[in-house]
C-alpha cells in the first residue's frame, strides 16, 4: 500500500502544530519521521488515524483520496497505530483486548462474545509474525515490551498494511529494541510499510529505510540512513547542535551524599529498587543512567521522601530516609522532579506562587499562619528576569507557559533555594535546544559552587555532558560506575545488563558500529524475543550487580 | 458606534462569568414560569382550546407567572403595600445567613479538590452538641451562647474531620463516607431525640428539649423574623475564609492540594493534613448553621426535630457553586437564595390558587445547572466564546481547557 | 466462572495479608463475644426463655406454618460460639479466597440469627418474630435498590457517575403515578415511568458528556431539580385532586405455580408481582451482557480506557449516552415500583434510596450481582430494623436501620476490602 499525505495542516489556537506536510510511505518501506518533542510528528500520526482532523491537506490511498473521520475509517483503510502510551485495557485480557472494536465478525444478532475463536485468531496472527503473546494473561502483569508486542498484533489482526509505531523504543531496553527492529524487518518483509516516529539518532540510522526529519511543525528535509548523526541532528534542532556542556574539571570535595543499601519498592508492590549504594561528593555531578523504568523514579523519591524506603540515605550525616518530603526540603534538598506537568506546578497558581510552592509558610516568604504576598511577588520577577523566563509578568498562570519556561520555572524555584543537595530528573526534558543549554549551565554552576549533584536522565547525551561520574541502573541495580568518557555504545550495553568488563571490550572492539551490535545480538538470540534472551539478561545482571555496589 | 461602547457590548454578549449567571437567572425563571403554566389545571385546560380562543391561555397564563414572581419580589425584596418597608429584605437575610456557611463550608473542601456532600451529617452532630451545651447548662448570657457557638463548631468538624481522615488514613472516598455518614447522623438524631437524655419531656412528638434562653442568639436588628448574631458571624466567616483562601499560608496549601496534588505533595506540602484540615474547617462551618438552626431565628422551637438540617447541608452545594467557591461569590449566592427561599414562602401564602414553595428548589437546581454548564447558555444566547476573545475570565466550574474541544456531534 | 473474576479487583485474587487477617479473625471473635454476652448470656434469654419464630406470612394466602418455637439460650450461645470459633480458625491459618468468604459469611448469618433469636426471646412467650413477614419487607425494600443500582452500574460501567440515582427514581415514581392515574392503567404509568427515568438519565448525560459538568456535582444537583420539580407538581396538581392524579392501582401479584408452595420461602419470593421477577431477570441479562456481550466488552472498555476503545473505532460518547440512558430507565423503573407498590405517589418518597442505591453499587464492586446482594443485605437491615421495632428491645430501632450504612463505610475505608472503580468512572472523554 502506498501513502501519501499532501500539505496536512492543523493548528491549535494560534500554535500551528503541522503546516503543509507531505509525506509518502511506500510499500514495504520502514520510513523515519524524526523530530525534537513537541516538533509535531504525533499530531501527524494522530491525523492519520483519524483522531484529529486536518485543517487542510489530504490523505491518499494508492492514488485515492480518502477522508478519516475516525479511526474506524483509518482501520479500514488499513492503517494501525501503536501509540506512545498503549491503548490497551489493563484490566483486560490479551484476547479481550485483541477482539475489541472487532468483534461483530464472531459475534450473532445479540453479539454473543465467541472468545474460542478470538484466541486462535490471536494464535494464528502471532505465529504467522513471530510474535508471541498468552491470550489469556491480563495486560496489566505484562511488562511493557510484551504490552507493545500486544498492540502490534492488534493491528496486524486488523489487516494493517501501514504500521505506525509512535517513540516505541522510550519505554524499551536496547535489547527490547532490538527485537523490536528486528519485528520491524520482519514486517517489512512480509511487504508491510512501518512509520517510525522517535527522535533518537542512533536507532534512525540503524533501521530506516527512508528518513523524514520534522521541526516546529514543517519537513525540514528528507535524508538517508547514511547520513552522519551530526547532518541528522541539525536538521532536526536547526542549527549545529554542541551537546558538550564547558565546564572546569571537577573538584570535589568530601562525601555529601551517602546512600547505603537502599530498597524501594513500587506502586505494585515489586522490588524496584534493589540494596543501592553509592556516594555523592561535593562539587560533583553524578548522572545516573539507565532506559526508564529500571527504578531511578523510585530511587528520586525515597531520597526526597516521596516514597517510603529500606536502608539509609545520609546527608551530611542527617538521615533522609523516613522524613516526610517536606522536611527533607528542610533539611537543604532543591528537587527538580522527572515530569514538571505533574509533579512540578500547579497550573492555576501563578508563576510567583508556583516559585514559593516548596518554601511557602517559611521565611522570607512568610510564617506558619500568613503569606508575605510583597516578598512572594518580589522573589517571582527576580527570578523570572534572572532565568529569563518568557511571561508578560510573575502574575501569570503556569499553565500558560510554554514547556521550556514551565521548566525553568521548576529549575529556578529548585536552585533558588541555595540547596545543599540538588537532584534533577529529567531537566532538560521537552525543551528546545536554548532552554536545555541555560539549564545546563546552571546546573554546572551549582557544581562549581561545590554543592552534589544528581542528575537522573534517559537522555544519555545529557547524562555524558553533565556528569563526572555516571552511574548506569539496570533492574533496579547500579551495576557499574563509569568516567563520563565513556563511549555510548558501552554505555548502552551496560543499561541493557551486560556485565561491565565484557561491555567494555565489546565496545572496544569495534562494535561501535551499531549493525555490528546488531550480528552480536542475532548471533545470541537467534529467533525474536524468547524467554532465552531474557534469562540471559538476568544472569548477567546478576553477577554485575556484586561488582557495582562498591 | 464608537470603540469603547462596541468593547463594552462585546464584553457583555460573550460569556463572562456576571453575563452566564444572569443568563442564568433568566433561563431559570423561564423555565419556572412554564412549570407554573404546567402546575395549574385552569390554564391547562385553556391551552387545550388555544387555536380557537387564544387571548384566554395567553394572558392567564401571563397572569399567573407574573403573579408568582411578584409575589415573590415582594416577599423578598420590597413590599410598597407593608407596614415596614424593610421586613421584606430583613426576611432575606435571616434566610441567606445560614445558606453562607454552609456554602462556605462546601466552598473551602472544593478549593482543596474535595466534595464536601456530608454537610447534613455536621449539620447533625452539630446540632446535637450545640443543643445539648444549649439545655444542659445555666450560665449568664455571653458565656452560654458562646460554648453553644463553640459545640457546634466542635461537633460539625469532628464529622468533617472524620471524613477527612477516612480519606486520608484509608483513602476511602469522600462523597461516599459522606453519604454514609448523613444516614448514619440521621439515625443516631432520630434515636437521641427518643432518648430521656433529649426528648423534651412537655412533647409527645420526636423533638428534643428546647436550649434555654441564654442560649439564645443575641438579637440584632428587627423584630420577627429577627436578625441575630449569626448574621454578624456570616459576615466574620466570609472575611475570614477570604482571608484563609489568599492570605494564609493554609490557603495556600489548600489551593495548591486542589489544583495538583502531586505537585503539592513533591513540595512537600502533606496532601492528606491539608485535606483533614479543609474538612475540619467545613465541618465547624457547618456547626455554625446548626448553631443558626438551634440557637437562631428560624426555628421556632430552638429545639432539634428529624428536619432538622431542612436541606441546608445540599442547598450549600448550590451555593458554593453559583459563588464558583469564592467567598464573596458565596455570600452573594446566598442572598440570592436567601431572596428566593423568603420569597418563595410569601408567593405560596399569596397566591391563588397556590404556587408551592418547591418551585424555589427548581429555580436554584436550574440556575446551577446553567452556571455549571457556560457553555449551555453561550448555545442557547449564542454568545462569543470568552476564551477566544481573551476579554474576560472564562467561567471557572467547567474545565476551561477541555471545553472547546467537546463540542462535537454525538447524538 | 473465568469472567466474572475479571472485574473483581485483583486485591481480591491477592493473598490474604496478615493485618488484615487478623483484623479480620478480631472482628469475628468479636461479634462471638457480644452474641455470647449480650445476647447468649442477656437478661432477655434468662429464665428458660423461648424464642418464637412465626413461619406463616399473614398477608398471603397459603397454608399455615406453625410456629417455630425453641429455647432461646442455648441456641443463641451455641451461634454465638461458631462465631469464636470460626475468628479462632481464622486466626491460626491462611485461607484460600473460597474459605474466607465461607467463614465471613457464616459469622454473619450465624449473628444474625442469634439477633434474632435474642430478639424474638421472651420468657412468656408473647414476643414473636415472623420470618415470611421479614423476608418479605426485605424484598420489597431491596427492589428498587436493585434497580437504581444497576441503572448506576451500567451508566459507570461506562464511564459516568450516577449520583442522580435518587432524582430518577423520585421522577420515575412520579411520572408513574401521574400517567398512571391520567390513563387509568398501571401498566402505562410503568412504562412512562421508566421512560421519565430515562429521560433524566439523558439529561445527567448530555451535561455530563457534552457539557462537562463534574458529574458528581452534577448528580447532586438533578437530584435537587427531581426534587424540586416532582414536589412542586406534587403540591400543585396530584394534592388538590388525588383522585385523577395521583391514585394507581397497586401491583397484582402473580403467583407461581408449584414454586410458591415451597416451605416457607415460597410465598415470599413467587407470589410476588411481575416487576419483581423482572428486577432478577434484569439482574442476570446485565450480568450476561456485561461478561459475554460485544455491548458489555465495549462499555468495559469505555469505562476503564476510552482513548483505547476509541482508536479501534468505537463511538465512545454514543455509548456512554446509551447505557447512561438505560441506567435511568432501570432507575425509573424502580420509582414505578415504589409507586404501583401502595397505589400513590408521595412527595420526597424515595426519602435516599437512591443513595443507598449508589453505595450498593460501590458495595456490590460495579457488578449486578454484588449489586443484588447489596441491596439486598440493606433490605434485610432495614426491615430487620422494622420488624423487631415492636418488640421492645434495648438496642433502638433507629441505630439498628444505620447498619447498612456503616457496613459500607467500613467498606470504603477497605477494611473489608478495598475497592476498585472503573479507571475512567467519571472522567469526560475529549478527544485529542
Amino acid at each position: 500500500m502506498r501513502l501519501e499525505l499532501r500539505g496536512i495542516t492543523k493548528t491549535f489556537g494560534s500554535v500551528a502544530a503541522n503546516s503543509a506536510i507531505d509525506l509518502t510511505v511506500e510499500p514495504g518501506e520502514i520510513h523515519c519521521l524524526l523530530g525534537e518533542n513537541g516538533a509535531g510528528k504525533s499530531t501527524l500520526m494522530n491525523i492519520l488515524y483519524g483522531l484529529l482532523t486536518p485543517d487542510s491537506g489530504e490523505i491518499v490511498v494508492d492514488g485515492e483520496a480518502r477522508e478519516f473521520r475516525s479511526p474506524r475509517d483509518a482501520i479500514a483503510a488499513g492503517i494501525g497505530m501503536v501509540h506512545q502510551h498503549f491503548m490497551l485495557v489493563p484490566v483486560f485480557t490479551v484476547a479481550e483486548n485483541l477482539m475489541l472494536g472487532h468483534e461483530d465478525a464472531r459475534g450473532g444478532p445479540l453479539g454473543w462474545l465467541d472468545r474460542r475463536r478470538a484466541k486462535a485468531e490471536v494464535a494464528e496472527v502471532s505465529a504467522r509474525y513471530g510474535l508471541p503473546v498468552d491470550p489469556d494473561a491480563l495486560v496489566e502483569d505484562l511488562p511493557v515490551g510484551v504490552q507493545q508486542r500486544v498492540e502490534i498484533v492488534k493491528a496486524l489482526m486488523r489487516d494493517a498494511q501501514v504500521l505506525i509505531l509512535d517513540e516505541p523504543t522510550a519505554v524499551l531496553t536496547p535489547q527490547e529494541t532490538e527485537e523490536l527492529f528486528t519485528v520491524m524487518r520482519g514486517l517489512k518483509a512480509a511487504g508491510k510499510s512501518v512509520v517510525f516516529i522517535t527522535h533518537k539518532l542512533r536507532e534512525v540510522r540503524a533501521v530506516a529505510d527512508r528518513i523524514t526529519v520534522i521541526r516546529r511543525g514543517t519537513v525540514v528535509g528528507q535524508a538517508d540512513p547514511g547520513a552522519s548523526a551530526r547532518e541528522l541532528a541539525s536538521l532536526m534542532v536547526g542549527r549545529d547542535v554542541r551537546l558538550v556542556v564547558e565546564k572546569e574539571p571537577r573538584r570535589p570535595g568530601e562525601v555529601a551524599l551517602a546512600v547505603r543499601g537502599l530498597s524501594v519498592t513500587d506502586d505494585r508492590g515489586c522490588l524496584a529498587v534493589d540494596d543501592v549504594s553509592f556516594d555523592l561528593h561535593a562539587g560533583e555531578v553524578l548522572g545516573i543512567a539507565g532506559v526508564q523504568g529500571n527504578g531511578q523514579t523510585e530511587l528520586v523519591e525515597a531520597i526526597t521522601g516521596l516514597r517510603p524506603a529500606q536502608g539509609s540515605a545520609e546527608l551530611h550525616g542527617q538521615q533522609l530516609i523516613g522524613a516526610s518530603p517536606g522536611k527533607v526540603l528542610r533539611m537543604g534538598l532543591g528537587h527538580v522532579p522527572e515530569d514538571r506537568r505533574h509533579d512540578g506546578l500547579v497550573p492555576d497558581f501563578s508563576i510567583a506562587e508556583n516559585l514559593v510552592l516548596d518554601a511557602a509558610g517559611q521565611a522570607p516568604y512568610g510564617s506558619a499562619l500568613m503569606l508575605d504576598l510583597d516578598a512572594i511577588a518580589k522573589n517571582g520577577a527576580d527570578r523570572l528576569a534572572e532565568f529569563d523566563i518568557r511571561a508578560e509578568s510573575a502574575r501569570t498562570p503556569a499553565a500558560a507557559l510554554s514547556g521550556g519556561n514551565q521548566q525553568k520555572v521548576v529549575v529556578a524555584r529548585a536552585l533558588h533555594r541555595d540547596p545543599r543537595l540538588l537532584i534533577a530528573s529529567q531537566p532538560t526534558r521537552g525543551v528546545d535546544v536554548g532552554a536545555m543549554e541555560f539549564i545546563h549551565k546552571r546546573i554546572i554552576e551549582q557544581r562549581d559552587a561545590g554543592k552534589p549533584v544528581l542528575i537522573v536522565s534517559t537522555e544519555l547525551d545529557e547524562i555524558t555532558a553533565l556528569s563526572d561520574r555516571i552511574a548506569v541502573m539496570y533492574r533496579g541495580r547500579i551495576v557499574a560506575v563509569v568516567p563520563p568518557d565513556t563511549s555510548n555504545e558501552e554505555l548502552g550495553l551496560l543499561m541493557a545488563g551486560s556485565d561491565p568488563e565484557d561491555a567494555a571490550a565489546a565496545a572496544e572492539s569495534g562494535a561501535a558500529d551499531v549493525e555490528a551490535v546488531d550480528a552480536v545480538e542475532a548471533d545470541s538470540a537467534d529467533a525474536v524475543p524468547g524467554p532465552r534472551a531474557a534469562s540471559d539478561e538476568e544472569a548477567s545482571a546478576e553477577e554485575s550487580s556484586e561488582t557495582a555496589d562498591e | 458606534m464608537s470603540n469603547r461602547l462596541k468593547r463594552i457590548l462585546v464584553g457583555i454578549a460573550s460569556a463572562n462569568t456576571v453575563t452566564v449567571t444572569v443568563l442564568a437567572f433568566v433561563l431559570a425563571v423561564v423555565i419556572g414560569g412554564i412549570l407554573m403554566i404546567l402546575s395549574d389545571q385552569q390554564l391547562l385546560h385553556e391551552w387545550g382550546y388555544v387555536t380557537s380562543v387564544p387571548g384566554d391561555a395567553f394572558k392567564d397564563s401571563w397572569h399567573k407567572v407574573a403573579d408568582g414572581y411578584v409575589a415573590m419580589f415582594h416577599g423578598a425584596i420590597y413590599d410598597p403595600s407593608a407596614k415596614q418597608a424593610a421586613r421584606p429584605i430583613e426576611n432575606t437575610i435571616v434566610n441567606a445567613t445560614p445558606l453562607v456557611f454552609a456554602g462556605l463550608a462546601v466552598a473551602v473542601p472544593f478549593r482543596a479538590g474535595l466534595f464536601n456532600i456530608g454537610g447534613q451529617s455536621q449539620l447533625i452532630i452539630g446540632a446535637v452538641c450545640a443543643t445539648w451545651v444549649g439545655f444542659t447548662f445555666s450560665l449568664p448570657l455571653p458565656l452560654h451562647v458562646l460554648l453553644v457557638i463553640v459545640a457546634g463548631m466542635v461537633g460539625g468538624g469532628l464529622v468533617g474531620g472524620l471524613i477527612g481522615l477516612l480519606k486520608a488514613r484509608f483513602g476511602a472516598h469522600e462523597v461516599i463516607s459522606s453519604i454514609m455518614l448523613n444516614n448514619i447522623a440521621l439515625g443516631v438524631l432520630a434515636w437521641l431525640i427518643s432518648t430521656k437524655a433529649f426528648h423534651d419531656p412537655k412533647r409527645q412528638d420526636a423533638i428534643s428539649k428546647p436550649v434555654k434562653d441564654s442560649a439564645l442568639l443575641p438579637h440584632i436588628h428587627g423584630s420577627s423574623p429577627e436578625i441575630n448574631l449569626s448574621t454578624l458571624l456570616a459576615i466574620v466567616a466570609v472575611v475570614a475564609v477570604w482571608w484563609l483562601m489568599s492570605r494564609s499560608t493554609l490557603g495556600f496549601r489548600l489551593r495548591a492540594v486542589g489544583s495538583n496534588p502531586d505537585a503539592a505533595h513533591t513540595a512537600g506540602i502533606s496532601v492528606t493534613r491539608t485535606q483533614v484540615y479543609a474538612m475540619l474547617i467545613a465541618g465547624a462551618l457547618m456547626g455554625l448553621v446548626a448553631v443558626t438552626q438551634v440557637s437562631g431565628t428560624l426555628s421556632a422551637s430552638h429545639a432539634m426535630t428529624n428536619t432538622l438540617d431542612n436541606g441546608i447541608g445540599f442547598t450549600g452545594i448550590t451555593v458554593a457553586l453559583l459563588g464558583r467557591g469564592k467567598p464573596v461569590g458565596v455570600a452573594l449566592a446566598a442572598l440570592l437564595f436567601g431572596a428566593l427561599n423568603a420569597g418563595g414562602r410569601v408567593m405560596e401564602a399569596s397566591t391563588q390558587p397556590t404556587v408551592p414553595h418547591d418551585v424555589v428548589t427548581v429555580l436554584q437546581a436550574i440556575i446551577v445547572v446553567f452556571v455549571a454548564a457556560p457553555l449551555l447558555v453561550q448555545e442557547i444566547f449564542r454568545l462569543r466564546d470568552v476564551r477566544r476573545d481573551g476579554s474576560g475570565a472564562a467561567p471557572s466550574v467547567a474545565p476551561a481547557t477541555a471545553v472547546d474541544s467537546a463540542v462535537e456531534p454525538v447524538l | 466462572m473465568a469472567v466474572a473474576t475479571i472485574a473483581a479487583p485483583a486485591a481480591l485474587a491477592a493473598p490474604e495479608t496478615d493485618t488484615r487477617r487478623y483484623t479480620a479473625a478480631a472482628a469475628q471473635i468479636a461479634m462471638g463475644l457480644v452474641a455470647l454476652f449480650a445476647f447468649g448470656l442477656g437478661s432477655r434469654t434468662a429464665h428458660g426463655a423461648d424464642t418464637t419464630f412465626g413461619l406463616t406470612l399473614l398477608s398471603k394466602s397459603g397454608t399455615h406454618v406453625p410456629d417455630w418455637v425453641f429455647p432461646a439460650r442455648p441456641a443463641v450461645v451455641a451461634l454465638a460460639l461458631v462465631c469464636v470459633l470460626a475468628g479462632i480458625a481464622r486466626l491460626a491459618g491462611r485461607l484460600s479466597r473460597t474459605w474466607r468468604l465461607a467463614s465471613t459469611s457464616l459469622v454473619l448469618f450465624c449473628f444474625t440469627f442469634a439477633f434474632m433469636a435474642w430478639s424474638a426471646a421472651d420468657p412468656k412467650g408473647g414476643e414473636r418474630l415472623i420470618i415470611p413477614s421479614l423476608l418479605n419487607s426485605m424484598v420489597v425494600a431491596a427492589v428498587p435498590l436493585v434497580l437504581g443500582a444497576l441503572g448506576g452500574v451500567v451508566g459507570e460501567r461506562s464511564g459516568v457517575v450516577n449520583v442522580a440515582i435518587e432524582g430518577q427514581l423520585l421522577f420515575g415514581g412520579f411520572m408513574t403515578a401521574l400517567v398512571g392515574s391520567a390513563t387509568k392503567n398501571l401498566f402505562i404509568g410503568v412504562v412512562a415511568g421508566t421512560l421519565a427515568g430515562a429521560l433524566m438519565g439523558l439529561l445527567l448525560a448530555v451535561l455530563a458528556i457534552r457539557y462537562l459538568i463534574e458529574q458528581v456535582v452534577l448528580g447532586v444537583v438533578l437530584n435537587l431539580l427531581a426534587l424540586g420539580v416532582t414536589g412542586f407538581l406534587y403540591k400543585s396538581l396530584m394534592q388538590t385532586n388525588q383522585s385523577s392524579y395521583n391514585s394507581v392501582t397497586q401491583f397484582g401479584t402473580v403467583r407461581i405455580p408449584g414454586l410458591a408452595s415451597i416451605w416457607v420461602v415460597g410465598p415470599v419470593l413467587f407470589d410476588q408481582p411481575l416487576i419483581i421477577y423482572l428486577t432478577v431477570a434484569l439482574v442476570v441479562l446485565v450480568h450476561l451482557g456485561l461478561f459475554r456481550t460485544r455491548w458489555g466488552l465495549r462499555t468495559r472498555a469505555v469505562g476503564e480506557h476510552p482513548a483505547a476503545a476509541d482508536t479501534v473505532g468505537i463511538k465512545v460518547l454514543r455509548l456512554r449516552y446509551g447505557n447512561v440512558m438505560l441506567g435511568g430507565a432501570f432507575a425509573g423503573l424502580g420509582g414505578a415500583w415504589l409507586v404501583g407498590n401502595v397505589g400513590n405517589f408521595t412527595e420526597s418518597m424515595t426519602n435516599g434510596k437512591g443513595f443507598i442505591a449508589l453505595a450498593a453499587v460501590i458495595f456490590g464492586r460495579w457488578s449486578p450481582f454484588g449489586a443484588l446482594a447489596a441491596a439486598a443485605l440493606f433490605g434485610f437491615t432495614d426491615a430487620l430494623a422494622n420488624q423487631t421495632s415492636s418488640l421492645q428491645l434495648p438496642i433502638p430501632s433507629d441505630l439498628l436501620s444505620t447498619l447498612p450504612y456503616v457496613a459500607t463505610l467500613f467498606a470504603v475505608a477497605g477494611l473489608i476490602g478495598r475497592v476498585r472503580a472503573p479507571a475512567a468512572d467519571g472522567k469526560p472523554y475529549v478527544k485529542g
